[in-house]
């Protein structure tokens, strides 16, 4: 084993560094540049489902009917508690990259919390729906309202499990803020899921009663 | 050459072990070396290619003639849509991912791709899942619904079958796997290219690699999507494409042809790239136009996004709608042109070698240049009313996919066949092949272009005798002969290389670009110490620093970029395998109604999942000695 | 040996060869316009294969000089100047493709809105509600009230607005000699004009996948005279019935279309005075004399193939829904098959005999010399039929 110099070699071209697995050409670590490009890829996903809906808007052939059945003031407050969530989720990187662990642990697992207590509401809506007797084989609005926000329900349960994952994962090895970035591509994550529930909350529900 | 391996990396239990092996079956089933990976890939492509180009044999003897019954209808439907399937889904599209995955690290001095096991995942994803397609024939029936399965072709109520179910599933599990594998291809070219290498020195195959993974993260969605609402429809009664509650089977076309049209950019881009490899290698001269070549590259495949409706002329969307479409088809054949002019650019003063590869270079500039021009013409809608859903418009994509692509890579096989084995191909019979696939691949299509305007659509089965057809597909017909000698002396010739090949060594070609800067084939690691690079065709500078007026750089200069700790080579792994075989037990299960098994598999699933994350770094070090060895 | 390349000159020069000797016309030929949409999307190709042409010699001439000027010298070993680029190149050859790009784009957002625009129907037009179905095509004349079935009767010179819809799955309408084709979709009312300026018979094809018989699924335009026209309409709007005729088997194919169940499904506005028979959603028999071609333009409708056609409907269009109604073996297929054809083919002919009468023979003759769809030769005229 020869005895290198210290290898802190950036190159000047372009703006590289040495890193543990290799020399990197930009500043940005692999699993933040791989968490940002699946979003974009994500947008799409979610753009396809919500453009679907638009494109069978006011189509349905029977009720009910989206009027019938949305309650703004109840998915308002589950809208809020998402929101909320992510403010939780900031604090929780916050803390993660200040080594502070206990506070990390229970911000994480306070996202965790809203993001089920905001599951909660989308089970309540949905079993109140179907008690209403839209099914995702009633009408058109059946099935691309239950198809755009489940898929986005999905994709909430995994950040959930993902979080608590991490949560778990804290108690079980060293964890300290040089594990940041891997909290911080969660949050992106959940970040990005708000944001999409930002867009569905509007075009599905607010746009009905405007 | 001394290798020192630790295991010095703490890992969590776990109930897998990272494997070791070197060899044997359980080292590929288990390897992420992207060098296997791409050859896994390379070898199930023509696998596939070698299926598809069966099914359309049968396709073309039953054409010959009309009115004959060779294959029934049936069956005919089941034939042409395997073979756009397997061709665009299974073959084309994976065999540049597969080049893609063996040469992108090393053109840009990388190691490997950013996420070795993910690439792992990619590669059996999409074996499995074109596997599963092909169970089909086996089990029921293959989709008979022509590759763009248009709604409500695809309802249970017109096909009850499950051959739609295979094409729905099969098509969104490989769909992942690609999709994963151009995120990564982004990580990597953008994070690991090598010190000094800017974007715009990179060898332009990479710059096509980057760019047509870009395509696939945006277009791959709305495909999925689209096969998603199928599934939904067909297995739990959703109304997606149920005209009789309402919906707009016109919906399956814009999501898929918003994924269809980028899709042929993303199978041509990497062709692209590798012409624009080829020539300048074997003109002895720089890509004429580097920059020019980049940006028509980025500007085709935004524009790409825009030109999806052209594939609806047909469909009544009115004149305003097709007037746009029509527009932005014709703008995106002017960098498409410019590319052309910047090749021929590149061979006029060159001092130009006719190798196999550059025949089909030759071939390619030919071909895809006929298939420009007739996409030209059916980017008019007034003319496309008579040329859609004709043998005129098969004649068109053929040549641009056929000539543009499968040319290409068959002139890339030639010409990096070396590197991958260390052995040549046999130039001689090399060449004869050459012939007889192009003026095979000519004489099949070019009267397809006759056909069509003659009044015969596709998809047909057989043909109505004495409008004039006879003579056109009799001569179709008789290509795929030629044709097919020219694919079986490719073929045969591989095999012998394999074993009998003249040693080819490191640089046969006197190429430009770093993959030919260490041996071949190149050790795991790719290269003993870490290029650096201060201008476009890296290795070029390196070799005639003079010609391009640079100064050679000092191979040492690699050992600063060094860790300390070696040369970090990335550990096998089970779980990408599993989590694919989970994937895949799970649409069986989907498909024929079996919630406990796709439970189950969910289940599994999501095991592996975690196992994949706990499973901890693995891999080794390796310190290979300076003596004589790579760059 | 760079002369490998040659080798692809081969076939283009065989095609041209066969070029000169093969013609390129044809009743569903692109090339053979009979109406100015057609006439105009044909104007339209030849104008870009003109502007093609120039492009075509630059790129392989170019390619032809540089191969054998720039071919590597045996033993040669100098390095060619390393040129990167040249700007004023790369503007010449951006701006010359965007001129081209210009020259064709004018015509054809011209002629897009020209043969595209939505066409309010006016009085001298003749209106057609086309629907889709596999695999046959129901057409309903609105303004005259009456519904028929694969043969579209317009008068020459005359406006043609063709509405579309599907009942079942996709399908496209095109008459390749009249103009190009639109797509027929489920929930979806396109509209498709054409005029056909000549008359004669004039075949058309389904353009989309439908699955089954789909290249089976073919139609006949017939481009009259305005006189001969109208009487086609007239003997639609008040179909003659014949409830006994001098012709025995006429007769007896008259009873059988009921024993048979034929009058189940098919609608046959000649079989009885004051009653609907049949369902709307099969094809309609009315005047079936009239045709030119039976299931749906695949064969002439001669009596011979009228028969075929009855016996055994799969053999002549695999895949469609034409029940099978005799057993194979059973001894009276043919002669009752026959007598059915016979009845068919007297249904509105200006002649009751057997052989399909002058109307309908006089457009089969017309036609074309086509055989039949297996490839063998047609038997018999309708004239003359045995």
């Amino acid at each position: 084993m020869s005895a290198h110099a210290a290898v802190t070699t950036h190159d000047a071209a372009t703006g590289g560094i040495v890193t543990e697995s290799g020399f990197r050409s930009t500043r940005l670590p692999d699993v933040k540049l791989l968490m940002w490009v699946f979003l974009a890829s994500d947008c799409m996903f979610f753009g396809s489902l919500i453009g679907t809906y638009l494109a069978y808007h006011n189509r349905s052939l029977t009720g009910p009917f989206p009027v019938d059945v949305l309650d703004i003031p109840l998915t308002t407050v589950s809208t809020f508690v998402l929101l909320m969530s992510s403010f939780l989720m900031v604090l929780a990187l916050h803390a993660l990259r200040n080594d502070d662990i206990p506070k990390f642990r229970l911000w994480t697992l306070g996202v965790a919390v809203f993001g089920s207590i905001f599951l909660g509401f989308q089970v309540y809506e949905f079993v109140h729906f179907v008690n209403a007797g839209l099914s995702i084989h009633q009408n058109l609005f059946g099935t691309t309202f239950f198809i755009l926000t489940g898929t986005h329900g999905i994709h909430v349960t995994v950040g959930v499990l993902w979080l608590l994952s991490i949560l778990v994962a804290s108690y079980r090895r060293p964890t300290s803020s040089k594990d940041a970035v891997y909290l911080e591509i969660a949050g992106l994550y959940w970040h990005f899921v708000d944001i999409v529930w930002i867009v569905i909350f509007t075009v599905v529900y607010l746009v009905e009663f405007v | 050459m001394a290798t020192t391996t630790h295991a010095d990396h703490k890992v969590a239990s776990q109930l897998l072990r990272r494997p070791t092996w070197r060899n044997g079956i359980g080292s590929w089933l288990t390897t992420v070396d992207h060098k296997r990976l791409g050859i896994l890939y390379i070898l199930t492509s023509f696998t596939f290619m070698g299926a598809a180009s069966i099914e359309a044999f049968i396709m073309r003897l039953q054409l010959m003639r009309p009115g004959q019954q060779l294959v029934s209808p049936d069956t005919f439907n089941q034939l042409f849509t395997m073979h756009g399937v397997t061709m665009v889904f299974l073959a084309i599209m994976p065999l540049a991912i597969g080049f893609a995955n063996y040469f992108v690290p090393l053109q840009i001095g990388a190691r490997d791709l950013a996420f070795p096991r993910l690439n792992s995942f990619g590669y059996w994803v999409y074996a499995m899942g074109g596997l599963m397609i092909y169970t089909s024939f086996f089990l029921g029936g293959a989709p008979d619904v022509g590759w763009v399965a248009y709604a409500p072709l695809t309802s249970l109520s017109a096909n009850p079958g499950l051959g739609v179910d295979f094409y729905m599933f099969g098509l969104f599990i490989s769909g992942i796997g690609t999709t994963a594998t151009a995120m990564n291809l982004i990580v990597t070219i953008v994070n690991m290219r090598a010190p000094g290498m800017t974007f715009m020195r990179m060898p332009v195959f990479v710059w096509m690699m980057l760019v047509t993974s870009f395509m696939i993260i945006f277009a791959f969605p709305p495909l999925t999507i689209a096969l998603l609402q199928v599934i939904l429809d067909r297995t739990f009664g959703t109304l997606f494409y149920v005209p009789a509650m309402g919906a707009l089977p016109i919906l399956w076309q814009h999501l898929f042809w918003i994924f269809g049209h980028p899709e042929v950019y993303i199978i041509i881009l990497p062709a692209f790239g590798m012409i624009s490899e080829m020539i300048p290698t074997f003109a002895r001269k720089p890509l004429f136009g580097y920059p020019v070549m980049v940006l028509a590259s980025i500007l085709i495949a935004f524009m790409g996004f825009a030109v999806w409706t052209h594939h609806m002329f047909t469909t009544g969307l009115g004149p305003v709608v097709n007037t746009a479409f029509s527009l932005t088809s014709f703008i995106i054949g002017i960098p498409t042109g410019v590319k052309i002019f910047n090749w021929l650019g590149t061979l006029w003063g060159g001092s130009i070698r006719f190798t196999v590869s550059t025949l089909y270079c030759i071939a390619f500039l030919i071909t895809f240049t006929l298939g420009g021009i007739t996409g030209i013409m059916v980017a008019m809608p007034t003319f496309d009313a008579q040329a859609h859903d004709t043998y005129f418009v098969v004649a068109h994509f053929h040549y641009v996919m056929g000539g543009g692509a499968l040319l290409t890579f068959l002139g890339a096989l030639y010409y990096w066949f070396p590197k991958m084995t260390g052995k040549m191909l046999n130039e001689a019979v090399g060449k004869w092949a050459f012939a007889f696939v192009a003026v095979g691949f000519h004489m099949i299509f070019f009267p397809q272009h006759i056909a069509g305007l003659l009044g015969m659509p596709r998809r047909i089965q057989t043909y109505p005798a004495g409008i004039g057809l006879e003579v056109w597909n009799f001569m179709s017909t008789f290509g795929t002969f030629i044709m097919a000698v020219g694919l079986v002396l490719v073929f045969g010739s591989v095999i012998y290389g394999l074993r009998k090949g003249r040693p080819a060594g490191n640089d046969p070609w006197d190429a430009r670009t770093l993959e030919w800067a260490t041996t071949s084939p190149p050790p795991y690691y790719n290269f003993d110490t870490q290029p650096v690079v201060n201008s476009i065709d890296a290795f070029w500078a390196d070799k005639y620093p003079e010609s391009l007026h640079v100064e050679r750089v000092d191979p040492a200069e690699g050992r600063k970029y060094e860790g300390s700790h070696g040369i970090h080579v990335p550990g096998q792994s089970w779980y990408p395998i599993l989590a694919s075989s989970a994937i895949i037990v799970g649409s069986y299960g989907l498909m024929y109604d079996n919630w406990i098994l796709a439970i189950v598999s969910g289940f599994f699933f999501i095991f592996t999942i975690f196992g994949w994350a706990f499973e901890g770094v693995g891999g080794h070090h390796v310190h290979p000695e300076v003596e004589g060895h790579g760059a | 040996m760079p002369i490998r390349w040659m080798w692809r000159a081969l076939p283009v020069a065989l095609i041209t060869l066969l070029l000169s000797g093969c013609s390129l016309d044809g009743p569903q030929s692109t090339f053979s316009p009979a109406g100015p949409v057609a006439a105009e999307q044909l104007d339209l190709f030849m104008w870009t294969w003109y502007l093609s042409i120039p492009v075509m010699l630059l790129v392989g001439g170019v390619l032809v000089y540089v191969i054998v000027r720039y071919r590597r010298r045996r033993n040669d070993d100098t390095i060619p100047g390393q040129t990167h680029g040249n700007v004023l190149l790369e503007i010449a050859w951006t701006t010359i493709p965007v001129i081209i790009v210009i020259l064709v784009a004018v015509p054809t957002v011209r002629s897009i809105f020209r043969l595209q625009s939505f066409v309010e129907a006016g009085d001298s037009d003749v209106v057609v509600n086309v629907t889709g179905h596999q695999w046959w095509w129901a057409f309903e004349y609105p303004q005259h009230g009456f519904t028929t079935a694969n043969d579209m009767h317009v008068p020459v010179g005359a406006k043609i607005i063709l509405h579309l819809d599907s009942a079942d799955v996709l399908h496209a309408f095109w008459a390749p000699r009249l103009g190009g084709k639109v797509d027929l979709i489920p929930n979806q009312d396109n509209q498709l004009w054409l005029q056909a300026d000549e008359e004669g018979v004039f075949y058309g094809q389904c353009a989309e996948l439908c699955l089954g018989a789909h290249a089976y699924m073919r139609f006949r335009i017939v481009v009259q005279s305005q006189d001969e026209y109208e009487s086609w309409v007239a003997s639609f709007q008040a179909p003659e019935v014949q409830l006994v005729s001098s012709d025995p088997l006429v007769s007896q194919g008259r009873q059988l279309v009921a024993s048979k169940g034929c009058i189940g499904c098919h609608t046959i506005d000649n079989y009885a005075e004051g009653v609907t028979v049949g369902q709307p959603n099969f094809p309609n028999l009315t005047n079936f004399g009239l045709r030119t071609s039976v299931g749906a333009g695949v064969l002439d409708a001669t009596l011979d193939n009228v028969t075929a056609w009855i016996a055994d409907p799969q053999s002549v269009k695999p895949g469609n829904r034409m029940p099978t109604l005799w057993t194979e073996n059973d001894p009276n297929r043919d002669a009752e098959a026959r007598a059915i054809a016979a009845y068919l083919l007297s249904l509105g002919a200006t002649d009751t005999a057997a052989d399909g009468g002058g109307h309908a023979a006089g457009l089969i003759a017309d036609a074309s010399t086509t055989p039949n769809v297996d490839g063998t030769a047609r038997v018999g005229t309708a004239a003359g039929g045995n």
